[in-house]
């Protein structure tokens, strides 16, 4: 981990050297973020910032040294280290091309590359953060944090600059995809931003509740009994009641369920199209959209949407702008209300249809199939399977604090299909009487993880040490471009105070907070990696988890 | 629009005769502001814009016109007259606005005082998608004896059996002990559908109430109901265990508006249908969230009216109400409590100084901070007032004594005069060394000197 150690000339040699001996492994990420870097400067060579042009230099000049005609070091501008580039390392490009195809293949270029100033990668490098950078930026944070802290410190305020060696951003990478607000709450401007934007839509910023579990300290945590309804007037005129309504149902946990959060958002932006009416000098195209723009902040602020919200959203403001500007406002009205009801129709209802007729045919007679949770869609697809006579029974497994299992319990007995209830700590006693395991998820991701309810990943992964085949469930509109392959970077973190328990009258956990060594961590998400899965079941038919970014490439040239 | 207030200001304080001789209820002065006031304070507060205010055309004169009873709110209030002397429940009042009434509604009584979260309430009609939410509260025991009451307290026949859910919030079983005759007696299916329940009694009902619009366009075809407390909130709450509202044939019933309709129940009504009932149903049934657990039924267990209510277990709400059915005992308990928590809470419900800035007080009195004193008041020294309210205008003249008293407006109190625990309505003169304890002076009366 080297701290600005670049911006003298000529000291590059040792650390060539250095880097040699690191070994292989960090060549492999380096050229990965080079070329990465080379892209983005590429697209940005009128910014001239000193330094970054200086590191982005140092770093590609080793590169340029490893290929036949070395060039000397030169204090020059990006431009110019640009230029040096294109002409004396054809090599690296190629990689660039290659990497571009298959992101996963390691580079042919063997020179030893230094690490660059920053050791964490430029922050809109979503594909594939190594575990070693990753620990890198763990460790760099809770020195951080260490160094910091005093006594009990709740919400934000660790100081990210502290421990970290990381040169900023804006020095690496003059044009940088920024990291969504949700996942930098420790970072005071970040959170500044947001403050800000809120104030300017007249929604009350929630404030954070507990001590934080310094792994996850770059997340919000809200608790239940701090509503955000609370700094809100009572007859809502910033935010539609139904919005106010809907923003409350899902705090509170009444719509719960990726499907259901759906549905309830899309009925209530029908209410709020209905009572739309464009003010005078604008166009409906374009005011709805701003107007839906607070609607979303507050539901976010209530409760971090979900990826099947945010396609439903992307849906909404895409048809809501293709609104041709002469078309009367009725007319218009009554055209969102019919995509809205299309989308749900096809993307939910017909959807779960086409998913029960293909998973039908994956459950044979005999079966015992094991389900996680209450996941609407499994759900769904076991009823249609009782109801066309397959004989097989069920092993509900269910996971404190939630406690859903008990919910699916409950909806599979009523049809009259014969289930077990175990809690997940008992899967891998049961795991050898089970045949097949049906998984729902709350997003799949473009690198074939699976983002579901938190659990999720061990069932599968103690499956697939039994050898017992893991199918997962999931509608398309549920494919999400992001890429994530750990369960800590972007998660949901729900009210601690779910897991305090009181048996037999006592209640230990009644006064955690007083407990400076103490943090409850209530994690709502995780992510199954591809080889745990055997086969995602999808309205487009039964794909392996790795063909996910095909379909997302599918829908976009459809769209 | 999400909800539009609507304030009852009509009633007459048929218990109250003696101090509501001069002033209707509405206007009593508490802490020195008319009563009414305090509702309106609080719905301002929470960001209302206008309320709806039922009152009678008395009250509305001295709304507009006395300075003394001036309501100094910024709410736009949209007054409707009625009848005074009609027999106009709250229900029928309701009936009376219909067409003002657009959405959901906020019924408010003006005499309540409290300083209730109103976001608790409203929350529970939102989340819930509730037909009604009210406000409880746990009441509070007065150790002061209230003047100028006779006889025992009959409380025991006036308690309220409140049945709530384990949660606290969902209401299940609501009767008022003079409609139980020979004991109470709950439903199967309503103990089939939960099977705890908490069955109080000790609770104050604020009459605050949440209703759905589908509320009101039912008491417009039904109008044998007259009471929102007596008769509306008592059969919404049987109503959501009675198996006709479960059933999908109400739909086309009610709107079916052609068939002879049957006295109102079982005719259907409470239509709670959006017109996206369908979504709504789809959300809920792919919503892995259930409001109780144990048996096999569905969220709600399928019904659609449901009624919910906040119990609130500290902070002031205070009615003026039917403790007692003495004549004159009932608002002086709440003038008691003003006493005992005005005072202090007072800064809280009114953010103006306990003492108003043109009294004149002199030096060597002593005054508590616990005391309340008007405009223009003169007090005059070697006087003690000890957690007391005094109303405008009032004069105290030197070696007075004032404890644990109500002296509303322009009273005059002579030299060493003992006033204790007494409630002196406007207007009165208390003679020279008058000794005062526990007692109550009607308007204008003159208490000759040396008196007892």
């Amino acid at each position: 981990i080297y701290v600005g150690s670049f911006t003298e000339g000529p000291g590059y040699k040792d650390v060539i050297e250095r880097a040699k001996s690191e070994g292989r492994e960090l060549t492999k990420e380096e050229k990965q973020r080079l070329r990465k870097e080379k892209k983005q400067q590429k697209k940005s060579k009128e910014k001239k910032d000193d330094k970054a042009s200086q590191d982005g230099e140092k770093q590609k000049k080793p590169v340029s040294s490893a290929s036949p005609a070395p060039q000397p070091p030169t204090q020059a501008p990006t431009q110019k280290g640009d230029s040096v580039l294109h002409l004396s390392s054809p090599p690296v490009s190629r990689d660039c091309n290659q990497s571009a195809v298959s992101p996963s293949a390691p580079p042919a270029v063997p020179a030893p590359v230094p690490v660059p100033a920053s050791e964490t990668p430029p922050p809109g490098d979503k594909p594939a953060k190594s575990k070693a950078e990753l620990k890198a930026e763990r460790r760099a944070r809770q020195e951080a944090e260490r160094a910091s802290k005093q006594g009990k410190k709740g919400e934000v305020g660790q100081q990210v600059a502290t421990g970290k060696p990381k040169a900023p951003p804006s020095e690496l990478q003059p044009v940088v995809k920024r990291l969504p607000e949700h996942i930098q709450v420790d970072n005071p401007e970040v959170l500044k931003k947001l403050a800000k934007k809120l104030e300017r839509q007249q929604i009350p910023l929630r404030s954070d509740y507990g001590y934080k579990v310094s792994l996850f300290s770059h997340l919000h945590q809200y608790s239940r009994k701090a509503p955000l309804t609370q700094q809100l007037s009572i007859p809502s005129t910033v935010i539609h009641p139904a919005i106010v309504r809907l923003g409350l149902q899902y705090s509170q946990g009444i719509v719960a369920g990726s499907n259901a959060r759906s549905v309830a958002l899309l009925h209530a932006f029908k209410q709020v199209i209905r009572d739309y009416t464009t003010p005078p000098n604008e166009e409906l195209s374009r005011d709805l959209v701003n107007k839906l723009k607070p609607y979303i902040s507050f539901l976010n602020q209530c409760r971090p949407l979900s990826a099947s919200m945010g396609n439903a959203i992307k849906y909404i403001k895409k048809e809501i702008s293709n609104i041709p500007s002469q078309c009367k406002e009725e007319e218009a009205k009554s055209k969102l209300l019919t995509c809205i009801e299309c989308y749900i129709n096809e993307k939910i209802i017909l959807a779960a249809k086409a998913i029960a007729k293909s998973s039908i045919e994956k459950i044979s007679d005999g079966d015992v199939i094991l389900v996680y949770g209450c996941s609407s869609l499994v759900n769904h697809i076991l009823c249609e399977a009782f109801e066309k006579n397959r004989k097989f029974r069920v092993i509900v497994v269910d996971s404190r604090p939630r406690l859903e299992g008990r919910e699916a319990l409950r909806r599979l007995v009523q049809r009259g299909i014969s289930c077990t209830y175990v809690l997940i700590s008992a899967v891998s006693y049961i795991l050898p009487e089970v045949s097949k395991v049906f998984l729902g998820a709350h997003a799949l991701l473009a690198n074939g993880y699976v983002m579901s309810r938190v659990g999720t990943s061990q069932i599968a992964l103690v499956a697939k040490a039994f050898n017992v085949p893991v199918l997962v469930c999931c509608e398309t509109y549920k494919f999400c471009e992001r890429v994530q392959t750990d369960s800590f970077v972007s998660n949901e973190l729900d009210d601690p105070d779910d897991l305090i328990v009181t048996r037999k009258g006592k209640t230990q956990l009644e006064h955690w907070q007083d407990v400076t060594s103490l943090g409850l961590l209530n994690l709502v998400y995780d992510v199954t990696p591809p080889d745990f899965v055997d086969l995602v079941i999808t309205d487009l038919g039964m794909i392996p988890c790795t063909s996910v970014p095909v379909v997302l490439r599918v829908k976009n040239v459809d769209q | 629009m999400e909800l539009q207030a609507v304030l009852m200001a009509a009633g007459g304080g048929s218990r109250m005769t003696d101090l509501t001789y001069n002033t209707p209820k509405a206007m009593l002065p508490v802490g020195n502001k008319p009563l009414m006031w305090y509702p309106l304070n609080l719905l301002e507060r929470v960001g209302f814009e206008e309320v709806i205010v039922i009152t009678t055309r008395e009250v509305q004169k001295m709304m507009s016109s006395d300075s003394k009873n001036k309501l100094d709110v910024k709410l736009k209030l949209d007054v409707v007259c009625i009848q005074e002397d009609g027999d106009m429940g709250t229900a029928d009042a309701l009936r009376h606005i219909q067409e003002k009434i657009k959405t959901d509604i906020l019924v408010v009584s003006c005499d309540l005082i409290t300083d209730v979260a109103l976001h608790e309430v409203v929350d529970l009609f939102r989340a819930y998608n509730a037909t009604l939410a009210m406000l409880m509260s746990k009441a509070h025991e007065f150790t002061e004896t209230v003047p100028g009451q006779k006889g025992k307290k009959k409380t025991a026949e006036q308690r309220d059996f409140v049945g709530v859910d384990q949660s606290g919030k969902r209401l299940l079983f609501m009767a008022n002990e003079a409609d139980l005759e020979d004991g109470l007696s709950i439903r199967k299916s309503i103990v089939r559908k939960h099977p705890r329940m908490h069955i109080k009694t000790g609770l104050v009902d604020a009459h605050l109430y949440c209703l759905k619009k589908a509320v009101v366009d039912f008491l417009v075809d039904n109008k044998s109901i007259s009471s929102i407390r007596g008769e509306l909130v008592p059969y919404l709450v049987r109503k959501q265990f009675s198996k006709t509202t479960n059933s999908q044939k109400i739909k086309d019933d009610a709107e079916d508006q052609n068939q002879k309709k049957s006295d109102g129940p079982t005719n259907n009504e409470l239509l709670i249908s959006s017109r996206d009932e369908p979504l709504l149903q789809l959300a809920q049934e792919r919503s892995c969230w259930n409001d109780h657990r144990g048996d096999m039924s569905e969220a709600y267990h399928g019904g659609k009216l449901r009624c919910y209510v906040h119990i609130m277990d500290e902070g002031p709400c205070y009615r003026f109400i039917i403790y007692s059915f003495v004549i004159l005992g009932a608002c002086h308990l709440i003038m008691f409590v003003s006493l005992l928590s005005f005072p202090y809470q007072a800064p809280k419900l009114c953010e103006e100084p306990a003492v108003h800035p043109s009294a004149v007080i002199s030096e060597r009195c002593q005054m508590g901070s616990d005391s309340i004193i008007g405009a223009m008041c003169q007090v005059a020294d070697k006087t003690s007032i000890k957690r007391s309210t005094i109303g405008n205008s009032t004069t105290v003249k030197e070696k007075v004594k004032v404890t644990n008293s109500i002296i509303m407006h322009g009273v005059t109190i002579e030299e060493g005069c003992n006033i204790q625990g007494s409630v002196i309505c406007s207007n009165a003169v208390i003679g020279r060394g008058a000794d005062l304890k526990y007692c109550l002076v009607g308007n204008g009366q003159r208490i000759e000197a040396e008196g007892e």
